[in-house]
């Protein structure tokens, strides 16, 4: 575990303490029982940002309070824990790209609004099935954008959208000229195809090349540190499971195959951790980022697929029901991980990056 | 082998074939044509239609749903190569076997094994035909890996028995006309205090209650029963044979989970031909992912050994009913490997892989999702992995039990 300044230690208790009393999995269960396509509620994440969590990166200028990623994943990864859903994640990768790329007025139109939960982003790059920025055939010409987008993330609840297009990225509002197709996942989230028809499109024009890179690799560690949450979760509840369910008049838990099993998943979890949390911190340090962020996702996704797979396993039979929380988190976890890079994605990616 | 038998049983295997063929078109009606409707299988109601109701009794009359059989049971009393030419015009034709479901796989041979001729005759027909369902009653809920701690007790009343207790995990629960259970006549005695016996499921007292699953369905129960009375002719086998005759059971359904039927149809369906559909190729045709790729071809290649392996593990069984303890081996091998298949499939077509239900996805890839949900318990039931682990270490290698 980092080590946390004060500031961060207060800032994850609070997650923690909120996650656990307010936002625990019951309440994910309500929001899949309603079975609106937002997939939200709307008073927790006016809660959630009344907290400051929507503006954890946001400069203090535009209303945040600029604690940085490290911060903002402490966050995540509590809500992780009891899958809380809201779009605060995507709405903070979104907004660091208007940090990262935006101009004085966009900023200021944007980020306070973004930082106070009065207005909800996403991001929108990828057009496939598959994450692969370098497929992108979305195209702007006169300040109009058009294009579709795959799976977008938390579009429903969306009130901008930072839209990847050939030539770098734009801002588009809802409204005239953008479309959404609900696409129900297994995860039972918001996510959408949307369609821009010569949607009004105002660009990102700071921030350079690398600023598509510089955003995904924010949505790679923080989707990262969320899965962190669910895993840690799954690890612990998996583990008083069998501390508690008594077979052959023993413990499971004193049955050694299985002891060896969860000291394994003891050391996996240990080193999503550090990588997670790497991430996290060279996005706040600035450098050597997109390496921590391939390895930090790569990591997440590898120890994630193992842990829910193994949460159900261990579990037995009630792991199979869906009264039972686990198999939220299988479910969560697989959306996750074909997120911002497949495992497949990430090593190659990171071939790349070593320059072999 | 003794060779020179070879040319004559070349010609009556021709004959055979010919015959089956000739059923086949005579039959199958072509509107089912790669279709599946097992009306007796765990996985729902099911209102058949007239179609399919002709082909289930097409099939049913000739016993050649349940083709090694014996005759005089209603099976089909094949041999062994005359079922698999059977299997082999069955699949070129396109058609299923519409006898199936837990009396095939597992009841039916245990009975023909255990059960008294009154028994035989009297249950092993009906499956022939795919007329009535069974469910199985073993687990509770203390009873899991640990089956033979189970608790429901049948108390001897003369000329029946009354049941009393909780089974859990029921597939089929709701939908079954009877239930092959193990249950406890003798409090003194873990395992000689078990006996085996059939219930019917609408005998007053028997409740059961669906379970909701992951993958959204609710294919199994818990199973109640409350001073339920079952006739002492209904007992198999002699009391306490219970866990040997139970354990009988689980080696069928073993090698059935481990699927050579289900699983080898699969094969035919290789995932390098969908990853082509879903994944950008080269000017080559190869798939452009290296990563992906490796990992469809090393999938492919343990997945081919495992077929062989589950094919030679029948060639070699000189066990009574053709299963043994080797059937740990292959359900071990089998269900991992189809659950990774469920997992590769999910890479190869991204999030697409992933839908839950709605607009944007084909029937296939959302029972895709639902199969690789459901999939995670084939490594739970019928003894979980590690519970085969066990049996390996234990009866096959010979490990001591220091547990
Ligand atoms: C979809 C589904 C359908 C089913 N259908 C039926 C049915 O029709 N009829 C029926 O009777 N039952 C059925 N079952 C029940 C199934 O047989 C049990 O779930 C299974 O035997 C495991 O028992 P359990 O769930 O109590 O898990 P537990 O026994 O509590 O096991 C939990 C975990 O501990 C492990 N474990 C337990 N003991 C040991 C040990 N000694 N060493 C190492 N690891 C150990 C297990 O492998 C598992 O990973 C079904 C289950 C599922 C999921």
């Amino acid at each position: 575990m980092a080590v946390l300044n004060e500031e961060q230690e207060m800032l994850r208790d609070m997650a923690r303490e909120w996650a656990v009393n307010e936002s625990p999995v019951t309440e994910f269960r309500k929001v899949r029982a309603s079975g609106e396509p937002e997939a939200f509620n709307r008073d927790a994440y006016a809660t959630m940002a009344e907290m400051g969590w929507a503006g954890v990166i946001i400069p203090e200028e535009h209303g945040g309070s600029d604690f940085g990623f490290m911060s903002a994943g402490l966050v995540v990864e509590e809500l992780g824990k009891t899958l809380t859903a809201s779009p605060l994640v995507m709405n903070t990768v979104a907004a660091s790209a208007i940090v990262l790329g935006g101009s004085d007025e966009q900023k200021a139109k944007w980020l306070p609004k973004l930082a106070s939960g009065e207005a909800i982003a996403t991001i929108a790059v990828d057009e496939g099935a598959t994450h692969d920025p370098s497929k992108i055939e979305t195209s702007v010409s006169g300040g109009k954008l058009s294009g579709t987008k795959a799976f977008v993330h938390e579009a429903h609840g969306a009130d901008l959208f930072v839209v990847a297009a050939k030539d770098g990225l734009y801002l588009v509002e809802k409204g005239d000229g953008v479309s959404l197709a609900t696409r129900k996942l297994t995860d039972q989230r918001s996510h959408a195809d949307v369609t821009f028809d010569g949607a009004a499109a105002d660009k990102l024009a700071n921030g350079g090349d690398s600023l598509l890179d510089d955003v995904l690799d924010r949505a790679r560690v923080l989707t990262a540190a969320e899965m962190l949450g669910m895993a840690q979760q799954v690890f612990d509840d998996t583990l008083a499971y069998l501390k508690q369910r008594v077979q052959f008049n023993q413990v499971l838990a004193s049955f050694q195959a299985l002891q060896h099993r969860m000291a394994d998943l003891f050391a996996d979890l240990a080193q999503m951790r550090s990588a997670v949390e790497a991430g996290l911190q060279a996005v706040d340090g600035g450098f050597g980022v997109a390496r921590a962020a391939t390895i930090a996702k790569a990591e997440a996704n590898r120890v994630m697929h193992t842990m829910a797979n193994e949460g159900i396993q261990l579990h037995g039979g009630i792991g199979m029901t869906d009264e039972y929380d686990v198999g939220f988190y299988l479910k969560r976890a697989r959306v996750l991980e074909q997120s911002f890079g497949s495992s497949s994605y990430l090593k190659d990616r990171f071939a790349k990056l070593s320059s072999y | 082998m003794a060779t020179q038998l070879e040319p004559a049983t070349q010609t009556d295997e021709d004959a055979f074939r010919a015959e089956v063929q000739q059923f086949l078109a005579d039959n199958f009606p072509e509107e089912l044509k790669g279709t599946n409707n097992a009306l007796s299988g765990v996985d729902g109601p099911t209102n058949e239609t007239p179609a399919q109701k002709k082909w289930r009794e097409a099939m049913g009359a000739r016993g050649w749903g349940t083709p090694t059989w014996p005759k005089e049971y209603g099976g089909g009393g094949l041999t062994k190569a005359q079922a698999k030419i059977l299997e082999q015009e069955m699949g070129k034709a396109g058609a299923y076997n519409p006898i199936a479901g837990m009396g095939v796989m597992m009841f039916g041979p245990t009975l023909l094994e255990y059960g008294s001729e009154e028994q035989k005759k009297e249950h092993i027909p009906p499956i022939t035909r795919g007329e009535i369902r069974w469910c199985q009653g073993y687990s509770e809920p203390n009873a899991g890996s640990d089956l033979a701690n189970l608790q429901t007790f049948a108390e001897d009343k003369g000329d029946h028995y009354l049941v009393n207790g909780q089974k859990t995990w029921t597939s089929g629960g709701q939908w079954a006309d009877k239930c092959f259970a193990i249950v406890r006549t003798d409090k003194s005695d873990k395992h000689k205090g078990i006996s085996f016996m059939l219930i019917d499921m609408d005998s007053p007292g028997v409740e059961v209650r669906p379970i909701t699953m992951i993958s959204g369905t609710s294919p199994f129960c818990e199973t109640f029963f409350t001073d339920v009375k079952v006739p002492k002719e209904n007992l198999v086998g002699e009391e306490g044979q219970g866990w040997t005759i139970g354990k009988r059971l689980l080696q069928h359904e073993r090698t059935n989970i481990s699927g050579g039927g289900s699983l080898a149809r699969l094969m035919g369906q290789s995932l390098g031909e969908i990853a082509k559909k879903y994944q950008p190729t080269g000017d080559d045709g190869e798939l452009a992912d290296a990563v992906l790729r490796d990992k469809i071809a090393d999938f492919e290649i343990r997945w081919n050994s495992f077929l062989l392996t589950a094919r030679r593990a029948v060639e070699e069984s000189k066990a009574q009913g053709g299963v043994s303890e080797i059937s740990s081996v292959l359900k071990k091998l089998g269900t991992k490997l189809s659950q990774e298949r469920s997992e590769l499939l999910i890479e190869i077509r991204g999030l697409q892989g992933l839908g839950w239900e709605g607009d944007g996805f084909r029937d296939s890839e959302l029972e895709a999702v639902r199969g690789w949900l459901f999939g995670k318990a084939t490594t739970i039931y019928g003894g979980s992995t590690e519970i085969q682990n066990n049996i390996i270490a234990k009866r096959v290698l010979g490990m001591l039990d220091h547990q």
